[in-house]
């Protein structure tokens, strides 16, 4: 049997139809150009200076601490919502289940233009914050962080509940049957058993909190140092400075790239 | 690899060969004006040049007119990028400056409209705005266009004109961006052209102020040299500066060049 793989396999590889290949090359090429083009134009002499223009740090700055504790809350929320649906059994599961892939596919925009009917001035929530605790969210940091969770938290929930659903139960059971109480039980032994899922979505639902745009802008607004995250820096740069857009673009690019790499390598590889 | 580039070269030439046909097509040799005409105008122009675009269709039986709103000069850029544009209308010099030294201006820019800030408030005033200074009360919220596009430029102006310092809560893209804001309820200010204002009157009030005379946006407007209808760009612009064009932009609010 294996002696007939070991002939099969050269012989197919040398056959690739071009019917699949060509289309293929397309694609790549498709994907991979303007990543190139983003790079190939870069002004590459000027890049140390423009990287340190107190502009693009600000943003910088606030991109990388929103994203955090946008994660941050997408953790402390969307690993009980992915238990729940992996572990409880209960009417409606794959409704809420799928309400909760919902960000996925809005487009960022219609997020944004909800969250501000709902916890703007006058919306649902958001005017008795106000009226009661004299909380608002839209145009603050806060409201950045709200607005880049609820595009981000989908990706966690998604990988965390992947996860449960693969891990053996039988640790568990075995926790549960020597005296360890639920709590116990989910600590030390269900979070250790999907850390590495965990960090997977946590580090992904990072990187799209980091590249939110259409609900950021929206909701939160932008405000040097208080809302105007990179992207949104990006946007504004386009209309004045191309070549300062260029430079923002390809630092959020080498982020996405760093990420995604680190991430095929140390959790996502397929067999 | 060799094969896939140049199948894709292919590809690129067969496309760019689609739209040298096109252009050939666009505009009857005998100055009739037929065809599409792709008109690139600032988002402040929406309902006007929505209505112009209506009106030069039914002056011209066989054109379509196709048009593309939004901040100006993120239409210079995409001018300046290559996008297949006939005519630009800018709503400040500056943006327009932008695309004539590209290289990319068939003949000269002409003003066609100017146009003024006014402080917009939700309908019925409720927080009692009468002027620039009352938009630094404490707990007024208000949302500027950014330094960037010509509402912002313009509003800058103004503000210092009137020696009036102000923290805006959020600088928004373009001037529909800012005036979203207000009938959302989400701020209680936001200045934007009057032509804006009065545009959403079911919403919004416009409340005038001095300083805008020192602000006052004059609108350009150009047939650009790479125009796939070059007849249909020189047609469109004359038309815009017409005494039906004007009166349609008067009515809107904007005043005469």
């Amino acid at each position: 049997m294996t002696q007939v793989l070991d002939h099969a396999t050269p012989r197919r590889r040398g056959r690739v139809p071009a019917a699949l290949l060509i289309p293929a090359g397309l694609g790549l090429l498709f994907l991979v150009l303007p990543l190139a083009g983003l790079v190939i134009r870069a002004p590459w002499t000027t890049l140390p200076q423009r990287l340190t223009e107190p502009g693009a740090l600000t943003a910088l700055r606030l991109s990388v601490q929103t994203a955090t504790l946008a994660t941050v809350l997408c953790l402390l929320l969307g690993v009980p919502l992915a238990w729940v649906l992996a572990r409880v059994e209960f009417p409606g599961r794959r409704l809420v289940r799928a309400l909760v892939t919902v960000p996925l596919v809005l487009p960022p925009v219609v997020g944004g233009v909800a969250l501000l009917l709902v916890f703007g001035r006058r919306g649902l929530l958001g005017g008795w914050l106000d009226a009661t605790f004299g909380i608002t969210l839209p145009f603050t940091t806060a409201g950045v962080v709200l607005a880049e969770s609820f595009v981000a938290m989908p990706f966690l929930v998604i990988a965390v509940e992947g996860a449960l659903r693969a891990a053996d139960h039988r640790y568990e059971e075995a926790a549960a049957t020597l005296g360890a109480s639920r709590w116990t039980t989910f600590t030390h032994v269900t979070l250790p058993l999907v850390a590495p899922g965990l960090a997977a979505g946590a580090v992904l639902c990072w990187a799209r909190a980091l590249g939110e745009f259409g609900a950021t802008i929206t909701f939160a607004g932008n405000y040097p140092g208080r809302t105007q995250t990179m992207p949104l820096a990006v946007y504004l740069a386009l209309e004045t400075d191309l070549e300062s857009a260029i430079v923002l673009s390809l630092v959020l690019l080498v982020v996405s790239v760093g990420i995604l790499v680190a991430l095929r390598d140390r959790w996502m590889t397929s067999p | 690899m060799r094969t896939v580039v140049a199948v894709l070269v292919a590809a690129l030439t067969v496309t760019g060969c689609g739209a040298g046909v096109n252009r050939a097509s666009g505009g009857a040799a005998d100055g009739r004006v037929t065809g599409a005409v792709t008109v690139f105008a600032a988002a402040s122009l929406t309902e006007s040049f929505t209505r112009i675009g209506k009106d030069f269709e039914a002056a011209n039986p066989g054109s379509a007119v196709t048009l593309n709103f939004a901040g100006s000069s993120a239409l210079a850029n995409q001018i300046n990028q290559g996008a297949p544009a006939d005519v630009f209308a800018s709503a400040a010099p500056a943006n327009m400056t932008t695309v004539t030294e590209a290289g990319n201006a068939d003949g000269a820019p002409s003003i066609f409209a100017r146009n003024q800030l006014v402080i917009a408030v939700p309908r019925g005033n409720p927080r009692q705005v009468t002027g620039l200074a009352d938009l630094t009360r404490p707990g007024v919220k208000v949302a500027l266009c950014a330094n960037q596009v010509p509402c912002g430029a313009a509003a800058r102006t103004a503000l210092d004109a009137a020696g009036v310092a102000l923290t805006p809560v959020t600088l928004e893209r373009d001037v529909r961006g800012a005036l979203a804001k207000v009938k959302l309820g989400e701020v209680d200010a936001a200045l934007v052209y009057r032509t804006d204002a009065r545009a959403a009157h079911a919403d919004v009030t416009g409340v005038e102020f001095p300083e805008s005379a020192r602000a006052v946006n004059d609108y350009p407007i150009l047939a650009l040299k790479d125009a796939p209808n070059p007849t249909g760009a020189r047609a469109f612009v004359a038309y815009v500066r017409s005494a039906p064009a004007q009166a349609v932009l008067a009515e809107a609010g904007f005043q005469a060049p």
